[in-house]
């Protein structure tokens, strides 16, 4: 039994369908990584996760607690953060707003109103928040509006604000899409530093370099269905994959 | 100060300083000069500044961080306004019950119209609180008339039972509105050479709950729960994934800002006891949008600023009629003073509508952070001045040296 399981999720938009029966079993405290090729329905199944789309057929459980009908805030709440594959962050924001308003989700569930006390006056959150970012080697630019940032920066601070909430699950759609090659070894570092923490994480990635170094097992999707769930090792032989994947090439 | 840091604290106090000495400020002219018409420091005017500023920062509070355009605020207005007339017709001419009322009404009122308008957003949610708006408007002037006296708008008359004041006074007419007695006409005036200032009781207590009204907004821009207004307008997706509900955060600023106006409404009463329906007319609504975008939305001291900017060239350019324009231009050639004058009557007089355009296209063009934005870029362009000023000082002495 996994922390987060799916069964047998289907889903259909108008004539694709999109997933076709798909199961995946996260095991708790692992690195899962779905890899397939373009248009396998890898972003619409992380969709399913955090309601942000409904799956036709089929169920989702987390920590034991089914999310469909859910509501995305809801499923936050219980432990869920998610970095999108297009940053999702608060352009007009500050860096260090941007991860302070995370952590107050945290603290103060769905709505909190806090209106008279002053953000200034928050010296927990406000140090959380700087220490996040000096994790990620953002704290010189904490008081940059965050649109500013660099695409490779913006992605950091997308998951600065989900560890802030210090999540159950972390959902990363392709984190190191679009960075240099010592930005991505850097963020491979920082997420195994976040996987010894214990954090589940489910990560899409096109870059094999990034899954191999960090997930214990793979799932392989291709045109809505999983073909191959096994050991990176093992999915590196699979001709299955191969042949979905890079039409017949190795690996 | 008072849980402020140290430049919101300077901008209150200066507000607070304007607020206070607006009867002198307002008043640059002597009585009986040619420029007298321009003085803005009379009560009734210098109520309605502070009344719509009040107006104006609730409104900010929603739209400046949410970024949610209510185009039909005024409806919250013209219900505190007849809710406040209740008060006095009903209970006292004390106008305290009267304001705190006009804002509870309001304020609900808001939670009703918000909860169903903020299922929308974007245009969608403009045109519902628009269409509230009309409803309120148009059920005021008919159906309601027994609540709000239709066209004649809701009047204090010798019958009202007023069961903690008295139905009329000795001598036999309506009591006036007043604050523990004060009475809110109440004027002190004072003559220095030739000068007239006037300080009526009715503007002290509009400042006072102004003053109230502005320092609540600053703790409000300046709390988490500000924080997460900005966030509803940055970016409503990641605020969901980030485990907030955007809409009761929005839901909050709507009816917080609705308060604000059924405060304005309410105030307005107290100032003159007579409401009527054409105070929640969608130009009323429209008004309160220009006055907050004008000055700066977003901004704390913007919509104070637009809204003073309004009132004043409603009440005072709006008087300049070609007479006056005549007597400006009288020492040009007949022919040449006809045309001047023929030039720049469409602006003022019953055309103040169209400088009042002609500036808020400007504004919005050239400077979309509003007068506030224009403030900042001369303050900007001072500070530069200086500092380049000091860079020559510094380098004077080694050109002088080399002459």
């Amino acid at each position: 039994m996994g922390i987060l399981e799916v069964k047998n999720v289907n889903k259909s938009f108008g004539g694709l369908k999109a997933l076709r029966e798909v199961n995946l079993d996260v095991a708790e405290g692992s690195v899962h990584a779905i890899i397939g090729p373009n248009g396998a329905g890898k972003s619409t199944l992380l969709n399913t996760l955090i309601a942000k789309l409904t799956p036709d057929t089929g169920s989702v459980t987390f920590d034991g607690r089914p999310l469909i009908g859910m509501t995305p805030h809801q499923i936050n709440q219980i432990g869920v953060a998610r970095v999108f594959q297009t940053p999702e962050i608060f352009g007009e924001l500050s860096l260090l707003e941007n991860v302070m308003i995370p952590a107050f989700a945290r603290r103060d569930g769905a709505f909190g109103l806090h209106a008279w006390n002053q953000v200034v006056a928050e010296r927990d959150i406000r140090d959380r928040a700087m220490s996040l970012l000096a994790d990620l080697k953002l704290d010189g630019k904490a008081h940059v509006e965050a649109q500013h940032l660099s695409r490779g920066d913006k992605r950091r601070l997308e998951l600065a604000m989900c560890l802030v909430q210090e999540p159950k699950l972390l959902l990363l759609d392709e984190p190191t899409a679009g960075m240099s090659r010592a930005d991505t070894n850097r963020t491979i570092e920082l997420l195994k530093e976040i996987a010894k923490r214990g954090i589940t994480m489910v990560v899409i990635e096109h870059d094999m370099h990034v899954v191999f170094s960090l997930a214990q097992k793979i799932s392989v999707l291709a045109q809505g269905a999983i073909i191959a769930e096994d050991l990176p090792e093992n999915i590196k032989g699979n001709p299955k994959v191969q042949e979905a994947y890079l039409g017949g090439a190795h690996l | 100060m008072l849980g402020l840091n140290k430049k919101d604290t300077s901008l209150f106090l200066i507000v607070v300083a304007l607020t206070v000495f607006a009867p002198f400020i307002l008043n640059p002219f002597p009585v009986g000069s040619d420029l007298a018409q321009f003085n803005a420091g009379y009560p009734d005017l210098m109520q309605r500044f502070l009344i719509f500023g009040i107006f104006a920062i609730g409104f900010n509070i929603l739209f400046g961080l949410t970024g949610y355009l209510s185009f039909g605020h005024a409806a919250f207005l013209g219900v505190g306004s007849y809710a406040g007339v209740w008060m006095m017709k009903l209970l006292t001419m004390n106008v305290v019950p009267a304001i705190l009322v006009s804002v509870v009404v309001a304020g609900l009122f808001s939670l009703l119209v918000g909860w169903i308008s903020l299922r929308r957003s974007g245009i969608y949610f403009s045109i519902l609180t628009l269409a509230f708006a009309q409803m309120s408007f148009a059920l005021a002037y008919s159906v309601l008339t027994p609540i709000t006296g239709g066209e004649t708008g809701l009047q204090l008359s010798l019958s009202d039972p007023r069961v903690f004041g008295v139905s009329a006074t000795p001598q036999g007419s309506i009591p006036l509105t007043n604050f523990f007695g004060l009475e809110m006409r109440d004027s002190a005036e004072l003559a220095l050479g030739g000068w007239l200032f006037t300080f009526n009781a009715g503007y002290y207590l509009c400042a006072v709950l102004m003053l109230a009204a502005f320092y609540v907004a600053i703790r409000i821009f300046r709390s988490p729960f500000g924080m997460m207004l900005k966030a509803v307008k940055s970016n409503q997706q990641r605020m969901q994934y980030t485990g907030l509900n955007p809409k009761p955060y929005t839901l909050a600023a709507f009816v917080i800002s609705g308060m604000y106006a059924g405060l304005a409404g309410g105030l307005m009463v107290s100032m003159d006891p007579l409401a009527g329906a054409e105070r929640m007319f969608w130009t009323a609504s429209g008004e309160v949008v220009l006055m907050t975008i004008l000055g700066g939305a977003g901004t704390l001291i913007g919509p104070v600023l637009g809204a003073g900017f309004i009132k004043y060239m409603e009440n005072i350019v709006s008087k300049i009629n070609e007479g006056i324009l005549h007597t400006w231009f009288g020492f040009l050639p007949d022919g040449l003073e006809d045309f001047v004058v023929a030039v720049f009557y469409p602006f003022v007089g019953k055309g103040w509508h169209l400088t009042l355009g002609i500036m808020f296209m400007l504004v919005v063009i050239f400077l979309p952070g509003g007068i506030v934005e224009g403030g900042q870029r001369i303050a900007r362009l001072f500070r530069r001045r200086p500092a380049r000023a000091h860079e020559r000082s510094v380098g004077a002495p080694s050109s002088s040296a080399a002459e």
